[in-house]
This record gives C-alpha cells, sequence and structure tokens, in this order.
C-alpha cells in the first residue's frame, strides 16, 4: 500500500505529530458553528463534514436535524459530544421558541447519539437494538473519540437513549411520522419519515456521495432494507452523511457501492489477494472523489474481509 | 495443553511488561549505540536499539527501497492489522525480521523463505502508533532494511484473545484453513490459536512459535519463527515457486506448550 519515499513519510510524521500536539487546544473555545439548513416546512438539518473524524471537525461528520411541530420541536440525532448538543439546542432556540418535544435516534453510532446528555430533559427514543448496544458499547466509543478528538469531548458522557419506540405511525403535534425499524448498517437501524412534508430523516442507512461505513455491517440486511425504503413516497431525503437529495439517488448509490465491495471482497477470496492488497484496489472513479474515501474503503476490508474468508476458506488441519 | 500459570509467574510477568512498556519511546542511557546509523525516514529512537537487540548490531545495513512494507495507514482493528513485506527485488533472501518500532514486544516474527518468494503477508497486533520494519538478510550477510508507518488507538498487546468470548477455544485450537492456487504460486493459511502475548492479566503466554511449510517429499518450502504480537488466529499469504505451487504443502506447526498442528493445503478442485 504504502512504501513511502523519505521526504512524503517525514510530511507525513508532521502531520501526525500536528493531531497529537495541536497547538490549537490553547488558543480560543471551540465550536462546531452549528447552522441549521430549512430543508422543507418546519424542517432543518445541520450538515457535518462528509469526511472521517478528526481533529479539525471535531467528530462533526454527521447530519443531525429537527422539526418544529405544534406541539415541540421533534430532534433527529444528537451528534458526537456534549458540545455539539449544547450548540444544537441553542441552534434550535434561535429558530423557535417552542420546548423539544423528544429525540429520535437512528443508531449507536457515537456520532449520532453523544450529544444526549443535554437531552436529558426529554426522552430519546431509538430501536430496542439500539438501546442496548449503546449501553454495550457506548463507554468503548467514548475512549476512542476521546483519543481522536481530544478537547472536543470535553464533559461527554456516552448517554444511551432512554426509550424504546416501535415501528409504525407516530403522530405528534401536526406532524404524522413513520418509524421505519430496518437494518444492515447495524443490527438496528431506524429511519423516519415524516409524511407531512415527505422529509426522511435515513440516518446511516443512507449515505450521499460519501462511502458507507461498515463497522457494524450486515451487507445482506443492508441490500434488503435498501429496497425497503425504495418502495415509500418520499420528497426529500436527508442520509447520515452528505447532500440531501430529492431523486432517490443516495439509495442507488449506496447499493451501487456496497455491490461493488462486496464484490471486491468476494474477487479477493477466489484469487488468493491478502488485506493489504485488497487496499490497494483500484477505486472506480464514480466513487473515487466520495467522502471518505478510500479509507472508509480501506476500513471495510478490515471489518468485513476476515470474518468472509473464515466462512469460505477449506478445513485442512488433520 | 495450556499452562496453569502460578502466581509467581503472574507477577513476575505483569513486572516485566511494566517495566517494559515505561521502558518505551527513548532509548535508555544504558543502551548500545548500533554501529551503523540508519537513514531512517521515520527518524524513530528506537531503530538503533533495535538493530542491537533484535538483529545482532550487523556491520553491513542500509535502509533500502527494494524491502518494501505495506500496511493501512491507521490500523481500524489494532489486534488484526494487516502487513506484507516484498523484498523480491534483492537476491538471495535467507530471512525477513518483522518488527515494530514501539510497543512491549517488538518483535514479530522470523520469516525464512528457503524456496519460496521473499514475500509475505501477515498479520499482528499493534500496541501504538509506530513504524513498522522489515530487516532481509541475504546470503552474503548484508542486511536491508524497510518500513512503513501505521497509526493506532493502542492497548492491542494487553488485550486477551477475542477466542476466550467463545468458552471452547479448546475444540477449536489448532483448526487449519488454507488453499493454494497454482497460476499465481499464492497459498494462505489460517491456524486457529489464542497467541497470548502474556500481557494481559493472569494469562500468561500461550503462542504458536514455529511453523514450517514443506513439499509433498518433505523438502522445505519455508519457515517461520512467531512471536506474541502475531495475531490470534494467525493468517498468512506465502508466495511459492512455480514447482511447489503445482503439488500440495504440509503445514506443521508448533506452540510453546508442545502441541503440534499439521495440515495439507491443496488447490481448489472444483
Amino acid at each position: 500500500m504504502r512504501n513511502l519515499p523519505a521526504r512524503a513519510a517525514a510530511f507525513l510524521l508532521a502531520i501526525f505529530w500536528m493531531f497529537a500536539i495541536d497547538t490549537s487546544v490553547l488558543a480560543a473555545p471551540k465550536t462546531y458553528g452549528l447552522k441549521p439548513v430549512r430543508v422543507a416546512g418546519d424542517t432543518y438539518v445541520f450538515f457535518g463534514d462528509p469526511r472521517h473524524f478528526s481533529f479539525g471537525n471535531g467528530g462533526n461528520i454527521v447530519n443531525t436535524g429537527f422539526i418544529v411541530t405544534s406541539a415541540g420541536v421533534v430532534v433527529f440525532d444528537t451528534g458526537p459530544s456534549k458540545l455539539y448538543g449544547e450548540e444544537m439546542r441553542k441552534a434550535i432556540a434561535r429558530v423557535t421558541d417552542k420546548p423539544v418535544h423528544s429525540v429520535f435516534i437512528s443508531h449507536h453510532h457515537p456520532d449520532h447519539f453523544f450529544g444526549n446528555q443535554v437531552f436529558s430533559d426529554v426522552p430519546v427514543y431509538a430501536l430496542e437494538g439500539t438501546l442496548a448496544a449503546a449501553r454495550l458499547e457506548g463507554d468503548g466509543f467514548s475512549d476512542g473519540l476521546y483519543k481522536l478528538a481530544g478537547d472536543w469531548m470535553r464533559g461527554t458522557e456516552s448517554t444511551p437513549p432512554t426509550h424504546v419506540v416501535k415501528p409504525g405511525p407516530l403522530s405528534i403535534g401536526d406532524h404524522e411520522f413513520e418509524i421505519i425499524a430496518l437494518s444492515g448498517h447495524t443490527a438496528a437501524d431506524m429511519a423516519m419519515l415524516d409524511k407531512t412534508t415527505g422529509v426522511l430523516f435515513a440516518g446511516d442507512l443512507l449515505f450521499n456521495r460519501r462511502a458507507p461505513a461498515t463497522a457494524h455491517a450486515t451487507l445482506s440486511d443492508w441490500r434488503k432494507s435498501l429496497n425497503a425504503l425504495q418502495m415509500r413516497q418520499i420528497e426529500v431525503i436527508v442520509s447520515g452523511h452528505g447532500p440531501i437529495e430529492k431523486t432517490g439517488i443516495s439509495i442507488s448509490g449506496t447499493r451501487d457501492y456496497l455491490k461493488w465491495l462486496e464484490a471486491s471482497l468476494r474477487n479477493a477470496l477466489e484469487t488468493g489477494l491478502d488485506m493489504t492488497e485488497i487496499m490497494d484496489t483500484k477505486i472506480p472513479a464514480r466513487f473515487r472523489n466520495w467522502g471518505a474515501m478510500p479509507g472508509e474503503f480501506h476500513r471495510s476490508v478490515s471489518h468485513l474481509f476476515p470474518k468472509m474468508e473464515r466462512r469460505s476458506l477449506p478445513r485442512v488441519d488433520e | 495443553m495450556r499452562p496453569g500459570g502460578g502466581l509467581k509467574m503472574k507477577h513476575s510477568r505483569t513486572l516485566m511488561a511494566g517495566l517494559l512498556c515505561i521502558g518505551l519511546g527513548a532509548g535508555t542511557a544504558l543502551a548500545r549505540d548500533a554501529r551503523v546509523k540508519l537513514d531512517d525516514p521515520f527518524d524513530s529512537p528506537m531503530l538503533g536499539m533495535h538493530q542491537v537487540e533484535l538483529l545482532g548490531d550487523p556491520a553491513n545495513i542500509t535502509y533500502s527501497p527494494k524491502v518494501r512494507v505495506f500496511a493501512p495507514a491507521s490500523a481500524e482493528d489494532s489486534l488484526q492489522v494487516p502487513v506484507t513485506v516484498d523484498a523480491t527485488g534483492l537476491d538471495d533472501v535467507e530471512k525477513i525480521v518483522a518488527f515494530a518500532d514501539f510497543g512491549p514486544i517488538p518483535k514479530i516474527l522470523t520469516y525464512y523463505p528457503k524456496t519460496a518468494k521473499a514475500k509475505l503477508s501477515f498479520r499482528f497486533k499493534i500496541d501504538q502508533a509506530t513504524p513498522v520494519r522489515a530487516a532481509v538478510m541475504t546470503s552474503d550477510g548484508k542486511w536491508y532494511v524497510g518500513g512503513t508507518h501505521i497509526d493506532a488507538m493502542g492497548g492491542g498487546c494487553t488485550q486477551p484473545a477475542q477466542a476466550y468470548a467463545a468458552a471452547d477455544w479448546e475444540k477449536t485450537l489448532g483448526q487449519t484453513q488454507g488453499r493454494l492456487w497454482p497460476s499465481s504460486g499464492r497459498m494462505r493459511v489460517i491456524v486457529d490459536h489464542p497467541m497470548d502475548t502474556g500481557l494481559s492479566d493472569g494469562i500468561p503466554v500461550f503462542i504458536i512459535e514455529k511453523l514450517a511449510l514443506k513439499g509433498p517429499g518433505g523438502q522445505t518450502i519455508a519457515n517461520m519463527e512467531l512471536h506474541e504480537p502475531v495475531s490470534e488466529d494467525p493468517a498468512f499469504t506465502v508466495h511459492l515457486n512455480a514447482v511447489a505451487a503445482r503439488q500440495s504443502v504440509r503445514m506443521e506447526a508448533r506452540d510453546n506448550n508442545g502441541n503440534r498442528f499439521r495440515a495439507t493445503i491443496r488447490a481448489l478442485t472444483h
């Protein structure tokens, strides 16, 4: 993959040390600068950096959002840290006087629920599988994010969702929602369709022009979930990562990428390629400038290949 | 099968591990300087020390682009970090020593290619962000070193083997999977084994130490000496010469408790 000439290596080492000793820690307090973007009637999104976690983005790689209903504000996902949750709440308060009614968490990845402690005064809903997974893995995620994002995380404590939400119709004020329970990105992925506006908050079931992340993925389940989403009447799609869109291209794009990913891994199994060689696979032009590429693809090789290999390689011991 | 690990042994191991961890990051004043100062692109304070301790302080050693080390820039799973070493640009390679600059146990493995090509893929447990090196000795006694840098979150060496999550690791110990590809000469082999480093509280060292690959007539293809950082369930890609690739390969491995594992690796016949 990389055998670096001296200058390139020294440059990379310098970048590495910049991460480790970030002098901006000494400068002014950090801010994510969250600005809500109106995407439909009473519906706003905070768009994150489509790239990977870094000290520069403080973990703000996620799209979160809120809907102002007559019964109060419905929040979708709460970001990677306490600071994010606080900024989100302040930004909501600048848009509306209405109180927060409830929070809905799409899945148990830390960039989506680590602002929860700031919303402890309202119910935080998620699928049953998400509650369980957040309780099990939340502290480990916390350690990891602290190492990656440092000071951005100050005071953040993993706060799992508090209430189970069942799939099906849900009325809140003047909005009719549908809670959709799917899986594939993780074992429990919730999408929320606002039938009143036609906006789908898809969580990480969909990635738009950003490489899908696979740390807890089951590709066959994910494929089925994409087909299920395709069936719905949707006007605006808010993916977990990447810009909004209105044509369904995030569904076909996610499907296309996962198909290529799986084919690359199967080809490697069939030809005896090792993981480092798979990581050197030429990325097709249509994915090459997606957010978090090629790093997310390399991470996927680590997530998926060893298990696939153990399932397919013949037993040869005596 | 596995040692009981008495209290005395556990404490002395923990102490040693602790001392090793503290000793990281800076060569101690007592360490002997290497005879040859390598032109190290990573400018690592540990490389000279490893030249002495791991390689025997060779007189003829250079940093060389002919030793190529491939790995992801960042370790996504610190317990299974894939590395490929390719020294096929050198003739008459006798051994390849793979090691990490930083970590409680730097030496990963030594590969003796014999009739196989001087190219090996393996996986290891990374302890912290570190350069990973391959030092290659050719038959004339000269050494060539290459490497790459891997970023990591840390702690890979002190975590107990994943296998213990399954209570029946004893049932799968030594189960081997593998396959040969005659057209490319590739051979993959994975051996079920916890590869305990001994640095996790109460769990003594338990590792495959030697792995030999032989042709059907017993002729040596390649040998490996494995150390604690090799990943749980060691997984290798070896590159056979054209003759060996058309035959079967016998694997014989032995762990530090005297357990022996044998397997015969073949091409798939459809």
